[in-house]
């Protein structure tokens, strides 16, 4: 087998726009993924059974179906329903996002659940509102617990933004595809393409540890 | 100060707490014993409705908080609790865990929490810990931080519920002599304990309750000198 660095040469225009992309995908859905995740969490934890079931709908809506069927219901069905075309930017972000919350919410939950009760409890008895004790003792407590598991997900969700290939967004695995098409080889372009997703994931994790040991030590 | 009228407990088809009335003057020390499971902690936690109240009314100033319609969070500013496992808050330095409810619920400046804080922490003999967390602290010092803490909102009223009952016997001491001093201040205190000593000591009135009910109640004295039911013998005797 011949590996032929030049045909990477040729395509790494290609790879380096589709980096970007896939990088503006990911960031962009886990800052709104992880804000809607909470809120979400916030949502199913409401004592209120009947106004906290909607979030749990959600929850289970999002978790119990695969990704890739979410992304074609939403590019060819609720974005243009919306917005009146289609628009693959704002499909794969909506997409990855509302998929990330489902799975933020409950790594939310879980985070809060594990606080003993007796936080909330001596928040409260200082006179405190149920929403200013979450705001000030809860919600910091948890954030912290949640961060491995968050930033899991986070690695999660970088790679499955490769998913959005499908609806042909111009991200990484899309030139990957691409170039596989254009030469048939296969080694040449997916070997590049994992070997940048690896990139990618290596440096979320190592700030996502280099924020955990600064939490720790604070 | 409070008034307890009727009050019952239930938690499902569990009642816990079956029929209970009483007073607490201002300034008075109460002392709440009894056997574990007998209500104490739920009682306690009824007076600032930690715990919904199930009947009956909690008259905290003449407000009843067992009406729901009543600002419950106005009320716990002048009811003080201090648990049995501290519950400070980890995140936050000492100081910070003084400072935060006058500051988020009074609406007082930084400047003066932290003045007032510093002086509680005098009080209670920790002002060189202000800027340490409470994982570095000893039982007896988290408790005197936590007591501090409820005494930063200015209390007309202060709960215990077991304070001492979760440090090592040599803590004790230092945690019950500062519930000493605020009883000598003149707060109004309800202090469930194990501890007879104080009770006898500190307390103007101990209650006794047993299986959902106060079963007694008199000064310590007469209560520990002179019991009238067969089941504040039995106690007694065992744990005396
Ligand atoms: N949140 C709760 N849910 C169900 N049962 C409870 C709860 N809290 C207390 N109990 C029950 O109420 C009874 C009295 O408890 P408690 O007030 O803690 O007693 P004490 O403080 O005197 O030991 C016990 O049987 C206990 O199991
Ligand atoms: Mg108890």
């Amino acid at each position: 087998m011949d590996f032929r660095f030049d045909l990477i040469a040729n395509y790494a225009p290609f790879f380096l726009k589709g980096t970007l992309l896939t990088i503006g995908f990911s960031v962009a859905s886990i800052i709104l993924g992880t804000i809607l995740g909470l809120l979400i969490g916030l949502g199913e934890m409401m004592r209120n059974k009947k106004l906290a079931a909607p979030f749990r709908v959600y929850v289970t809506l999002f978790r119990g179906t695969p990704l890739l069927v979410q992304i074609m219901i939403i590019h060819f069905g609720f974005v243009p329903l919306f917005i009146g075309e289609t628009n693959v930017y704002i499909s794969g972000i909506a997409a990855l996002s509302l998929n990330s919350a489902a799975y933020v919410a409950e790594i939310f939950r879980a985070g809060i659940q594990s606080l003993d009760r007796g936080q909330m409890e001596a928040a409260r008895s200082l006179g405190m509102t149920h929403v200013q004790a979450m705001q000030h003792v809860i919600i910091p407590q948890a954030f912290k617990r949640m961060i491995p598991a968050l930033g899991n997900e986070f690695i999660v969700l970088i790679k499955d933004s490769s998913l959005v290939s499908v609806i042909a967004a111009p991200e990484l695995m899309y030139w990957g595809n691409a170039m596989q098409g254009q030469y048939y080889r296969p080694w040449e372009p997916y070997l590049t393409t994992a070997f940048i997703y690896l990139i990618l994931t290596m440096v979320c994790d190592f700030l996502l540890r280099k924020l955990e040991r600064r939490l720790a030590t604070e | 100060m409070i008034r307890v009228e009727n009050l019952k407990k239930s938690f499902g088809d569990h009642e816990v707490l079956k029929d209970i009335t009483v007073s607490i003057a201002e300034k008075e020390v109460v002392v709440v014993i009894g056997p574990s499971g007998s209500g104490k902690s739920t009682f306690l936690r009824c007076l600032n409705r930690l715990e919904e109240i199930t009947s009956g009314h909690v008259y905290i100033n003449g407000m009843d908080i067992a009406d729901p319609k009543v600002n419950i969070n106005k009320i716990r500013e002048d009811v003080g609790m201090v648990f049995q496992l501290f519950n400070l808050f980890p995140h936050k330095s000492v100081l910070e865990n003084i400072m935060l409810a006058p500051m988020k619920v009074k609406k007082v400046s930084k400047e003066v929490a932290e003045e007032k804080a510093l002086r509680l922490l005098e009080k209670v003999g920790l002002k060189d810990k202000a800027n340490v967390y409470p994982e570095s602290l000893s039982g007896g010092q988290k408790q005197r931080v936590a007591i501090a803490r409820a005494l930063a909102m200015e209390p007309k009223v202060m709960l215990f519920d077991e304070p001492t009952s979760a440090l090592d016997p040599e803590m004790v001491g230092e945690v019950l002599e500062v519930m000493k001093e605020l009883a000598q201040e003149g707060m109004t205190m309800v202090v469930v304990t194990h501890e007879m000593g104080f009770a006898r000591e500190v307390g103007d009135r101990v209650l006794f309750m047993d299986g959902g009910y106060i079963v007694e109640e008199n000064k310590p004295e007469l209560l520990f000198g002179n019991p009238q039911h067969e089941r504040t013998k039995a106690f007694l005797s065992k744990v005396l």
